[in-house]
């Protein structure tokens, strides 16, 4: 589904690795490892659309993915340091907003049910501004799970969360997988997932 | 063709093609200037209006046409860089930047120059001197972008889209200040226009316009090599160089 | 195409909401316009004829550097909160949704301006039925300028310090609307027809909201990247 054809990833003209090659099919788990400037952030980058990759080719469902691409777009989901909230604006129109951008029904129930395991019951509308670095980080893991869409690309998804938190996201992401999601995470603490399917390891800067 | 354009594509290639090219530039624009000063100013006939003062025209006039011709130049190649991700396109952007925008500062400076006998003072809001002064801004605009960005490929792609939003504003910012120029001074006749250019005025400006054009193309092409070492300064090829080349 | 436009309306309801939550921000352009229109009757002398002369210049460049304070906000949010990567990596056309934040901003910020003006126009002793005029002219003329602004804006969302290159973007691109706007009020005041100036600027309006989000689009994939 998602194809790497010999990516080249560069920051400010600097090549960090080439000759990447990798085949994400349904259920797949691939995370991203290696020491800080590896370029694990920067792949994940262009994995998501938001940098060019330096050289090589990216598919999605066998198509070459272009600039600004609807389809991509709509199936993939990308969380990096920053959560994309608004502070002055509550949860739940944080969340309402982000789901409508990305095409995705928004539900109050759905929601609600989403953000009680996180802790965050009856926080919807609190201003996001309340909430602490953590919370935050729970806000935008719950939008990744209501987002609907089939691959999910993480970079650090632990930030600032504590251990309950890291093993409810590990819980989500096998489930997610379990139903034919995709996933590409990078992270320096191991995942934990228990899901049994293809698990891929890139070792950057090795 | 399209073999030769990738070719030329390469920095190394281009490298050494650009370095032949310079002399053939060079050579010719110095003869050319030379011949278009002296025949400027000793040989062509004082104007019966405006004395020797209107020989500075020979400055004046190419160097108008250049920067416009300058800025022109950048928003095409940073055109051709943004939709081909043509390295060599930002390069050529960044080299001509400063060189036309000394062109449109020469062209203010002889203007003022030329404004103080005409109009008895150093600045007058004529049309197209304003227009000029605005081109000026613009192109430090694109100057001032490139230079701000700590990612210079970053910079690179943000001028070049500044320098093709400037271009689609140019007939637009000259039509207003033109209009404005109408409207505000109605009574006075640009003097700045060329006299009535007699047959050896006009063969000695044009001397001049291509000498001026050759030049351009002389230093702009200097400044393009300096920034393509500059932009493979880790490449390998520029190790070999040894510093003949 | 329905998804688009639930997004817009999602995006245009966020930044509306968002800034009206911190109005006292949106105040300050306004803030500052009044205290330079303030600073030239100062500057010069208070003499009725000498600021009536100089009233719609004045009025016209102060409405600018006004606008080009609030400019300065357009993007920068989204940039630090991480909501810009979100917005490019969307399904939804970046044009729509970069028009959109223009146009917002137009409301929050331009039309405050359009509004207040006449109201200030009077210390410059500009006559009644002139007032009409500039205000038609500066409802025609800021959106115009927002969306040119929004342009520099997205170019130099990613810099640290980009307010001082935005000036050096923006204000030279606004010459147009300036010669327009105040050739505008100027032929008004003469009690003659404004008509000419009032088309080019509408016309310089419709070229704007055709072309501006598509440079904006692109500059904004550049900024995050």
């Amino acid at each position: 589904m998602l194809e790497l054809k010999d990516v080249a990833v560069a920051r400010s003209e600097r090549v960090l690795f080439d000759g990447l090659s990798l085949t994400l099919a349904a259920g797949d788990l691939a995370t991203v490892v290696g020491p800080n400037g590896a370029g694990k952030t920067s792949l994940l980058r262009v994995v998501a659309g938001l940098s060019r990759a330096h050289a090589g080719r990216l598919h999605w469902r066998g198509r070459a993915i272009d600039e600004g691409d609807p389809v991509y777009g709509r199936e993939r989901l990308y969380l990096g340091h920053q959560p994309g909230l608004k502070s002055d604006l509550s949860v739940s129109e944080n969340l309402r907003f982000l789901l409508q951008l990305q095409g995705a029904g928004f539900d109050q129930g759905t929601v609600a049910a989403c953000l009680a395991p996180l802790g965050l019951a009856g926080a919807e509308h609190r201003p996001v501004r309340a909430l602490s670095a953590g919370q935050r980080r729970r806000v935008a893991l719950a939008r990744m799970r209501l987002s609907g869409c089939l691959l999910w690309l993480l970079d650090e998804p632990f930030t600032n969360l504590d251990v309950d938190g890291q093993a409810l996201v590990a819980g989500w992401l096998d489930e997610h997988l379990a139903a034919g999601g995709m996933a590409m995470v990078a992270s320096h603490a191991p995942l934990g997932t228990r899901h049994p399917g293809r698990r891929l390891q890139v070792e950057l800067g090795a | 063709m399209w073999l030769w354009f990738h070719k030329l594509g390469s920095p190394p290639y281009f490298y050494r093609t650009a370095g032949r090219l310079i002399p053939w530039f060079a050579i010719p624009a110095a003869l050319l200037l030379l011949a278009g000063t002296v025949g400027g100013l000793a040989i062509a006939p004082p104007d019966y209006e405006q004395g020797d003062g209107f020989r500075i025209i020979y400055v004046h006039v190419p160097s108008a046409y250049l920067a416009m011709f300058g800025y022109v130049a950048m928003a095409v190649a940073a055109a051709i860089g943004l939709i081909w991700r043509m390295k060599l396109a930002f390069a050529f952007a960044a080299a001509c930047a400063p060189v036309g925008a000394a062109f449109t500062f020469l062209c203010l400076a002889t203007g003022s120059l030329w404004g103080k006998p005409m109009w008895g003072v150093w600045w007058d809001w004529d049309g197209r001197m304003t227009s000029m002064l605005v081109l000026l801004f613009l192109y430090l605009g694109v100057i001032a972008l490139r230079g701000a960005f700590d990612d210079a490929a970053k910079g690179d792609r943000a001028a070049a889209l500044l320098a093709i939003v400037g271009v689609v504003n140019i007939p637009i910012i000259k039509f207003s200040v033109d209009w404005w120029n109408t409207l505000h001074q109605p009574a006075t006749i640009s003097k700045l226009s060329a006299p009535s250019m007699t047959m050896d005025m006009l063969g000695w400006l044009l001397t001049m316009v291509v000498g001026y054009m050759l030049f351009f193309a002389a230093v702009v092409t200097l400044r393009l090599r300096g920034e393509v070492l500059l932009r493979e300064r880790g490449a390998r090829w520029i190790r070999g160089l040894d510093g003949r080349a | 195409m329905s998804g688009a436009w639930t997004a817009a309306g999602a995006l245009a309801r966020r930044d509306l909401r968002a800034a009206l939550r911190r109005w006292g921000e949106l105040a300050l352009p306004l803030c500052f316009f009044v205290i330079v229109l303030t600073l030239f009757p100062l500057g010069l002398a208070p003499e009725r004829d000498t600021l009536a002369a100089i009233g719609p210049g004045v009025l016209w460049v102060a409405a600018l550097l006004a606008s080009l304070l609030a400019l300065e906000t357009l993007f920068r949010g989204d940039m630090d909160d991480g909501s810009m990567e979100q917005l490019v990596l969307s399904p939804q056309p970046l044009a729509l949704l970069a028009l959109v934040k223009a146009l917002i901003h137009w409301l929050l910020s331009g039309l405050p301006l359009v509004l207040l003006t006449p109201l200030v126009a009077q210390a410059f002793y500009l006559p009644t039925d002139a007032l009409w005029v500039l205000a038609l002219a500066l409802l025609l003329a800021t959106p115009t300028l927002s969306l040119i602004g929004a342009v520099a804006a997205a170019l130099t969302a990613s810099l640290r310090r980009g307010a001082g290159v935005l000036g050096i973007l923006v204000l030279p691109l606004a010459v147009p609307l300036l010669v327009f706007g105040a050739r505008a009020t100027d032929l008004a005041i003469q009690g003659q027809s404004a008509a000419g100036p009032l088309y080019l600027l509408a016309a310089l309006l419709a070229l704007a909201i055709t072309l501006a989000p598509l440079a904006i689009a692109a500059a904004l994939r550049i900024s995050v990247d």
